[in-house]
């Protein structure tokens, strides 16, 4: 159902700012960081969308996905690898039956300047070529523009083209620029059907803030206490180390809680974070710090 | 043998970092007996122009630093010139004076960077007001600074001149070109030095040795240009430069004392000089 | 619409490790003695007393106890400094109080940590508030030493002499540096008397000050109890007194300068009104009120301790009020993931504790987050109570801890009535989108500070202080040197 968008909270930015830096002044430490460091690891999104890209490229981050660190043991797998419809195929196969799951970006991703059509046939693609996972990207212009309704009709649309595929709703919130946009957006994609809202195509900058994931976190639990639905949420581009992924599951902790902490209803859409992370995790183990040589880059 | 001194090399500062004037060509600072002290750049307009583009760049930064801020980095330049007290007395030895009037001058260049250090926080506070309008509005008014000014700094006390010059104007989040004094150019580099270290970002300072009649009217008319500070009282030159301002209405400062030493040559009237005025209304009804 | 706060509860489940403060660094010396004419000197009557953690009830170190001669001694320092401070150049005064808030700086992790021993409040706060607000104090005031015609044109300003000055336990640096700095730049010389349980930092400030080269007397720190104060207050050459603390203290002193020509400013208590309106930016608002009212424990004269919200939003205010106060941490002050402290003392928990029960026994309805206390120490958890009118003494009288009233309100004349409704002043928070509704309400509420849309904001410059019992006199900003000051 179209939702009511007269009555959103607004949002105070430097009210959200300070809010953000009271997150970032936990201290995550010892059994608790490495307890946080491998629940990110499990919520990794892998990805390659690159004009580039081809068969073997995914083929060798798939591996990686499944095998983030040999050399330490009881580490899970990545959560996806995230990669352009033309590659699910390699993927699908690449992963079988691991439980790294394919999702593919769909509906002239980045921009999303193009009909309604070919969006749905892009996203059809992706679903018979065997993608678990669809991340869609919003008409921002639409939504700047004021026709908050297309942006409804377009995400209901492609959720339906997804099938039993989950459906990830990329609202570029780096283009919204405000907080009380991410809201509306946030509001909108829900309503039309999203399993997971996340915040960017790592296409530009900026890309995943602290604050814009508040918003949506906020969003996310209002829309819960509204309709009893947990939608998922998915940060992507600039989390680059440990340490901003900590932060990023220390807010997610205090805002959603347990409910929300684990692969079905939070990811990262990062690719160099992972190796940060196994840096991390090791220096927790040796003693040492820790240097990118002795860690795979797929 | 006795050891042979490394001579320092005196290049312009622009954008945080010292590149040669891309024209390559020099001026010879000698001391009154005719000896070489130093070669010097002879800036040329284009010179001027980048230092332009890298001083707008790095204003809006500038002055979106809080005051604390901009307080605590003047305090800083003081604390990084008293430390280098004795390179600078030796220099401006060189440059002509007696040892006496160098510490002097040396000293009192550091106390006016503690004095514009410690007005960052304040000439706000003497400055604004709130406007008692027959309405029902809350009406302010507030300084807010001119942008990107450009500088032509005392012939005389070369370093003095300079700071007293100079910090009024950032203070009040203005970026800055400068041309030093034409014939004691020496200290007005060796002063980018101490900015260096002194965690002044990059672009809200830079300084030009050379010609005034080569910079000034280029100074005077860059179109990009908010404001122009002149130390001086050639006649001549002021029209100049009151003539090419007219062209963006650029705000023109005209300083005709001959020496800065007097307790009258610092005051917030010269941050309040380099400032606009901004007033706001806003409803107070429910 | 279904009950869905059954199916799923948003828990932080994540607990986080231990994240103690490095303490090795930190140096307390086993006992301290008095600091005047730039010296540390024993007590004449050679009396110590105890000061301790009270987070653990650990002893950290002796200090002494000033008594009447003490008092005299330090007066007499400061009387004699007083000739050639008020005459050097303004500029160099201006230098040796930036030299301090330097120093100030480059000590501030010790700072930090011996404040949040001695204290009881948590790390984060003491690193990330009261020293580099302390630091900023020196520095701005700093800068006014030589400017002082500026601030006042026309007027020929001109310091008093010896300034008596009495400071609470809540923030002791930060008070500390609020009243020495103004004092100092506009030429006067001082006696301070820090907390009886809050010595420490004042006596580190103090060995910083004698490092700093400052001419000695200028600065005196005589550490005691109530009656050290009450000679400093009475003591004949003292030009001027600051006092910061209770009410009920303040009038006290007040009576006694009566007919001396003591100069006076008073800061005292307060029982500020928060009020969020419906069209707040609500989620804001609320992290609003558990800044206003559980920073620092409570103990804050310009608390927002009178919720006021309208109702229409009231639900979903506490709603989300009591799920916020779900994730605050009470514990060991040194733990940098502490939000809430240890309560200062022993005394000052049983005091809230009686209002708690008092508010039970008065009929309003209580609501404490679950959370782990330590055995130790003295801990009150984060309160609220809810039912209750202005009618109510929890909603009257100054609780000084973490305890939260809550009262609902209709109209906006009702909420100001409401608000003003108090013999306190300091401050009040307002937290509305509309922009006319702000300078409204600032406007018509009867409070010294006022914050729209942010709660418990300071900077040296800004003034703060407050309107009826809750005193007068202003510190921080251009006002602030005014109570330092006479005119032709």
């Amino acid at each position: 159902m179209f939702p009511d968008l007269k009555n959103l909270p607004s949002f105070d930015t430097l009210g959200v700012e300070e809010k953000i830096q009271r997150f970032c002044s936990r201290s995550i430490k010892n059994e608790s960081k490495t307890e946080g460091l491998k629940l990110a690891l499990s919520m990794l999104d892998l990805t390659t969308l690159e004009g580039k890209d081809t068969r073997g490229k995914v083929e060798q981050l798939c591996y990686k996905a499944m095998h983030l660190h040999e050399s330490m043991p009881g580490l899970p797998t990545a959560a996806a690898v995230c990669v352009y419809p033309s590659m699910v195929r390699y993927a699908k196969k690449a992963l079988h039956n691991s439980g790294v799951h394919v999702a593919s970006v769909a509906t002239a991703f980045p921009s999303g300047q193009s009909g309604l059509e070919i969006k749905i046939a892009d996203t059809r693609m992706a679903v018979d070529e065997g993608a678990d996972e669809v991340d869609m990207v919003i008409s921002r212009g639409e939504f700047l523009s004021g026709n908050y309704r297309y942006i409804f009709d377009e995400i209901a649309a492609i959720k339906t083209a997804c099938q039993h595929a989950h459906l990830k709703v990329i609202l570029e919130t780096g283009e919204l620029e405000t907080l009380d946009n991410v809201r509306k957006a946030s509001e909108i994609a829900m309503h039309a059907g999203a399993d997971f809202i996340k915040t960017s195509t790592g296409k530009i900058q900026p890309a995943a803030t602290l604050p814009v994931t508040y918003v949506m976190l906020s969003a996310i639990k209002d829309h819960y206490l509204q309709t009893g639905r947990m939608v998922g949420m998915k940060p992507a581009g600039g989390i680059s180390t440990s340490k901003i992924a900590l932060q990023y599951l220390v807010m997610l902790n205090e805002v959603l809680g347990e409910p929300w902490m684990n692969k079905d209803y939070f990811r990262f859409g990062a690719s160099s974070l992972a190796n940060d992370i196994l840096m991390q995790l090791s220096k927790a183990k040796t003693g040492f710090y820790q240097s990118d040589n002795y860690f795979s880059k797929d | 043998m006795d050891r042979l001194d490394v001579l320092k090399t005196y290049k312009l500062f622009i954008g945080g970092a010292f590149p040669r004037t891309e024209s390559g060509r020099y001026e010879a600072i000698r001391d009154k007996r005719g000896n070489l002290i130093a070669n010097i750049c002879l800036s040329s307009r284009k010179d001027f122009r980048n230092a332009v583009v890298v001083a707008r760049k790095a204003q809006e930064g500038w002055n979106k630093a809080s005051q604390l801020l901009k307080g605590q980095v003047l305090y800083r330049i003081a604390e990084m010139l008293e430390a280098r007290k004795e390179q600078f007395v030796e220099e401006l030895v060189r440059q002509g004076l007696s040892r006496i009037a160098a510490v002097q001058e040396l000293e009192l260049s550091v106390d006016r960077l503690v004095y514009y250090a410690g007005w960052s926080d304040k000439y706000q506070q003497i400055f604004s007001t709130v406007n008692p309008v027959n309405s029902s509005h809350f009406n302010f008014s507030v300084l807010e600074p001119m942008g990107l000014v450009a500088i032509i700094a005392p012939e005389n006390d070369s370093l003095l001149g300079l700071v007293s010059v100079l910090a009024p104007a950032i203070v009040g989040g203005n970026t800055v070109v400068l041309l030093a004094s034409e014939s004691r150019p020496l200290c007005s580099i060796s002063f980018a030095e101490v900015l260096n270290t002194s965690d002044v970002p990059a672009g809200v300072v830079n300084i030009l040795t050379g010609k005034t009649a080569e910079i000034l009217p280029q100074m005077a008319s860059h179109m990009d240009v908010n404001a122009i500070v002149y130390c001086g009282n050639k006649e001549a030159e002021m029209k100049k430069i009151n003539e090419l301002a007219s062209e963006n209405i650029k705000r023109v400062v005209f300083y005709k004392k001959q020496n800065w030493e007097h307790p009258s040559d610092e005051s917030p009237y010269f941050i309040e000089k380099l400032q606009e005025v901004k007033t706001t209304w806003h409803p107070v009804k429910i | 619409m279904k009950d869905t706060t059954e199916n799923v509860k948003f828990k932080a489940a994540w607990k986080y490790a231990p994240a103690p403060e490095a303490t090795d660094h930190v140096q307390i010396s086993s006992s301290y003695d008095l600091f005047i004419n730039g010296q540390f000197v024993p007590p004449k009557n050679k009396v110590y007393f105890e000061t301790t953690d009270p987070s653990n009830g650990k002893i950290l170190a002796k200090v002494a106890m000033a008594d009447k001669d003490d008092v005299d001694l330090a007066v007499s320092a400061a009387k004699i400094a007083f000739k050639s401070w008020s005459k050097i150049k303004p500029q160099e005064r201006g230098k040796y109080i930036f030299r301090i808030a330097r120093l100030i700086q480059e000590r501030a992790r010790e700072f930090a940590v011996i404040e949040s021993m001695n204290g009881g409040k948590p790390i984060r706060e003491s690193r990330d508030i009261d020293v580099p607000l302390a630091a900023n104090h020196f520095f701005y005031y700093a800068g006014w030493s030589d400017k002082l015609a500026y601030a006042f044109p026309n007027r020929n300003p001109a310091p008093l002499g010896v300034v008596g000055q009495i400071i609470p336990w809540n923030f002791p640096l930060l008070m500390a540096a609020w009243k020495i700095a103004p004092a100092l730049a506009t030429g006067n010389t001082v006696v301070l008397k820090p907390a009886e349980t809050t010595p420490l930092t004042a006596l580190k400030l103090a060995e910083l000050i004698q490092e700093s080269g400052l001419p000695k007397g200028v600065v005196n720190i005589i550490t005691g109890d109530g009656s050290t104060g009450a000679e400093l207050v009475q003591h004949p050459d003292v030009a001027k007194i600051a006092f910061t603390g209770s009410t009920a203290v303040g009038k006290f002193i007040k009576k006694a300068t009566a007919g001396t020509n003591k100069k006076l400013s008073l800061e005292l208590g307060g029982k500020g009104a928060n009020i969020i309106f419906e069209d707040a930016a609500i989620d804001q608002a609320v992290e609003g009120i558990v800044n206003a009212i559980f920073f620092n424990q409570g103990h804050v004269c310009c608390a927002g301790s009178r919720l006021f919200v309208q109702e229409s939003v009231a639900d979903q205010v506490i709603q989300k009020l009591k799920d916020r106060m779900s994730t605050l941490i009470v514990g060991n002050p040194l733990d940098k993931n502490t939000d809430i402290g240890a309560i200062n003392s022993k005394k000052q928990l049983d005091t809230i504790n009686r209002y708690i029960a008092l508010g039970k026994k008065e009929g309003a309805s209580i609501y404490q987050s679950e959370c782990h206390l330590p055995e130790k120490g003295n801990w009150c958890p984060p309160t609220l109570f809810m039912e209750v009118s202005q009618s109510h003494k929890i909603v009257q009288e100054e609780i000084f801890g973490p305890v939260l009233t809550i009262q609902t309100f209709r109209t906006i004349a009702e909420v100001i009535e409401k608000a003003n409704n108090t013999p306190y002043g300091l401050s009040a928070g307002v937290w509305t989108q509309n922009g006319a509704k702000i300078f409204h309400m600032t406007q018509k509420l009867n409070a010294g500070v006022v914050w729209a849309n942010t709660f418990n904001k300071f900077d040296a410059a800004s003034p703060f202080g407050g309107y009826k019992e809750s005193g007068f006199g202003r510190e921080g900003g251009l006002h602030g040197l005014k109570p330092y000051l006479k005119f032709d």
